[in-house]
């Protein structure tokens, strides 16, 4: 098989609190930068609208979280419903290419969760209690994801919380494996079922 | 225990359960349009592998077409490139087209019904979450991302996990004035924009019964907004007597054997739900969004929410949104003052919408500082129009029925909201800056809509009717 993504294990890293509920794809990256064929460089306009003031001047806007030299780190963080709307994966590209490995959330929208995972990038959902400890952290703490032990923690606080994910994903993701290989490599039984139904 | 039609689709695609994991889930049909399909076949490209199922697939240009001079080249140069890129492609693969010019082209969830490529009891996926549509003629239908339309290229099958059931039982009759429409976004405005996360919702009850395919597909279309990972409606006479004739329905002995086939597919009377809804049709109103997400709705006659109304947790989106929107909490809804009107959109841009529109139109005059965009969802629903005349009624009330595509929908074409203009919509989102950056959509059924251009502001069609 070949490697697809990076693999994913340990995330430790400082973190990028974005505690704003029902964030829709079309704010990761809003449709009028949908226009690309290829995979690369969504990142400069993840969160467009939200970051710049407008698109002549491209001048950051005050108090988004993006623009506040305070946060930085590989870890998003936001509040329940993340990514919802559009299925748009340039949504999940434009993270990944913009640094980020994970995102925490109390809930995702369903394809986002699909999305993100099949570009590496790390859905993880924690309870609505620990998400607040994540906000109310001030800007310096970081955050330890260790994907083998599906276990997130903030360990400055000593706290830490089990999170699920699919077996075949995770070991996808620790080994770096791509589902299109995995799919490819089982034409017999698809050809079998095709004419199982005929 | 008895199934739910859920299931009964469900198990019969499975090509393999993989221990500990998702199932290999075998699609029947895929619809590719420009946008999220050029990174998919330059995946395939790169690993040298052809489509495996080039007949299963089917293609349109809709996202980023322009609606006015269809027969110009497009003029941004970046959708051109998209659109010829999908050209490309199909060319280079085997894959049918309808692309702009052809007499099948149009939004990707309003041809595959029309032309009878949608069928109950399949599995139906395309790189749009709105694929839900489909699932109006009872099949298993939804949205997918490119890395997983490159699978379905690739081998007609994706890796699935079996999301849980809910069912939103309709029943009862439903006002004058009120449409599929008013009962979706009632719907959503009671539980939110998330509130089918992770399930499969199938729509029942004689309020749906009663519904027309279309008027039916305007509800499963929106199923995505509430988060369901796809709607269904057990199929029946309406839509078989729907199906019947469409260009790639079954034909002659093939139909019979559909039939008998398709008439199996419903819920058991002892198949269990993980979760149940129900909901009167006689309450529901007229309704219209004041917020930036779906669920945020409210009849017509109702005012827009105070933060001392909503919980806790909604209070601070309540406050961002009505920010953006520029509308102040308590105030009513009605009377507001509307610059643009867009019908239109896989949710609401069939013949029976138009119908309507005309229908309630006929011999007005549209409000003067209103602009009005009618946008049939299909070159078919464009050709139907006309020869029924509607074109001339709406120009007579001063509105222009412009050619297919997805349009205003999504700030992604020609046709955008200009920033801080009011927008009253019969698409589906009406997230902030969705039909252009700045732009405020109210979103509504045709009937709405229609008032709305008559009259320049948000109204109660029903006084009118
Ligand atoms: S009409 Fe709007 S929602 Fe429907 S497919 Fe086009 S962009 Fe998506």
């Amino acid at each position: 098989m070949h490697l697809i993504t990076q693999k994913i294990n340990i995330i430790h890293s400082r973190f990028v609190p974005l505690n704003i509920e029902n964030v829709d794809t079309d704010q990761i990256i809003p449709a009028r930068f949908l226009k690309a064929t290829t995979r690369e460089g969504f990142g400069k306009n993840l969160f467009r609208d939200w970051r710049f003031e407008n698109d002549d001047e491209m001048k950051p806007k005050n108090g988004f979280v993006l623009n506040d030299n305070n946060y930085g780190g590989e870890i998003l963080v936001a509040a329940k419903n993340f990514g919802c709307g559009s299925s748009r994966e340039h949504a999940a590209w434009a993270l990944q290419d913009f640094g980020f490995k994970a995102v925490v959330s109390s809930f995702f929208a369903d394809i986002f969760k699909n999305n993100a995972l099949n570009n590496g990038v790390l859905p993880v959902t924690v309870s609505e209690s620990f998400l607040r400890s994540i906000f109310a952290l001030n800007e310096n703490e970081s955050l330890l994801i260790d994907l083998e032990k599906q276990q997130i923690s903030i360990p400055s606080k000593g706290l830490s919380e089990n999170f699920d994910i699919n077996a075949y994903k995770k070991n996808c993701l620790l080994n770096g494996y791509d589902d299109i290989d995995y799919l490819i490599s089982i034409k017999e039984d698809i050809i079998q079922y095709e004419q199982s139904i005929v | 225990m008895g199934k739910t039609l859920f299931d009964k689709i469900w198990e019969r695609h499975i090509v393999k359960q993989i221990d500990n994991g998702p199932a290999v889930f075998y699609i029947d049909r895929h619809f590719i349009h420009e946008v999220t399909s050029p990174q998919a076949f330059n995946g395939l490209d790169k690993r040298g592998v052809k489509v495996f199922r080039p007949q299963q697939t089917i293609a349109t240009a809709d996202h980023n077409v322009p609606t006015l001079n269809q027969h110009l080249p497009i003029k941004d140069l970046l959708s051109r490139q998209q659109v010829d890129a999908l050209i490309q492609n199909c060319n280079n693969h085997g894959i049918e087209l309808y692309g702009l010019g052809h007499p099948n082209q149009g939004i990707v969830h309003v041809i595959g019904p029309e032309l009878g490529i949608t069928q109950p009891g399949m599995t139906i996926v395309c790189g749009d979450s709105h694929t839900s549509t489909h699932g109006a003629f009872g099949n298993i239908a939804f949205g997918i991302g490119t890395s997983e339309v490159e699978m379905v290229l690739a081998t007609q099958c994706l890796l699935q996990s079996k999301p849980k059931l809910m069912r939103i039982t309709i029943d009862g009759e439903l006002q004058k004035g009120v449409l599929s429409k008013d009962i979706v976004l009632y719907i959503l405005s009671k539980i939110s924009s998330s509130g089918a996360t992770g399930h499969a919702i199938e729509f029942e009850g004689s309020a749906i019964r009663n519904l027309s395919m279309e008027a039916r597909m305007t509800i499963c279309n929106m199923s995505i907004e509430m988060g369901g990972r796809c709607g269904l409606i057990a199929p029946d006479e309406t839509t078989f007597e729907y199906l019947k004739d469409k260009p790639f329905a079954p034909k002659n002995d093939e139909w019979g054997k559909a039939l008998t086939e398709w008439e199996k597919l419903f819920s058991d009377e002892d198949a269990v739900f993980d979760k149940e809804i129900l909901i009167n049709a006689a309450e529901i109103p007229p309704m219209i969004t004041y917020g930036t997400n779906p669920g945020m709705g409210i009849g017509v006659n109702e005012n827009i929410p105070t933060a001392e109304s909503v919980s806790e947790t909604d209070k601070k989106g309540l406050t961002a949104s009505l920010e953006y929107m520029g509308l102040d909490a308590g105030m009513p809804i009605k009377g507001k003052k509307i610059d643009y009107v867009f019908i239109g959109s896989c949710t609401n841009s069939r013949i029976e919408d138009l119908r309507l529109v005309a229908d309630f139109v006929k011999g007005k005059q549209k409000a003067k500082e209103v602009e009005v965009w009618i946008v049939p969802g299909s070159k078919q629903v464009e050709k139907q129009a006309i020869n029924e005349g509607l074109d001339v009624i709406f120009q007579a009330s001063g509105f222009r029925l412009r050619q297919p595509g997805c349009s205003a929908c999504l700030g992604m074409n020609e046709d955008k909201i200009p920033a801080g203009k009011y927008c009253i919509s019969t698409s589906n989102r009406n997230f902030e800056g969705r039909q252009g950056a700045g732009a405020r959509t109210l979103l509504a059924s045709p009937l709405t809509a229609a008032a709305a251009a008559i009259s320049g502001e948000v109204m109660d069609v029903r006084d009118l009717l």
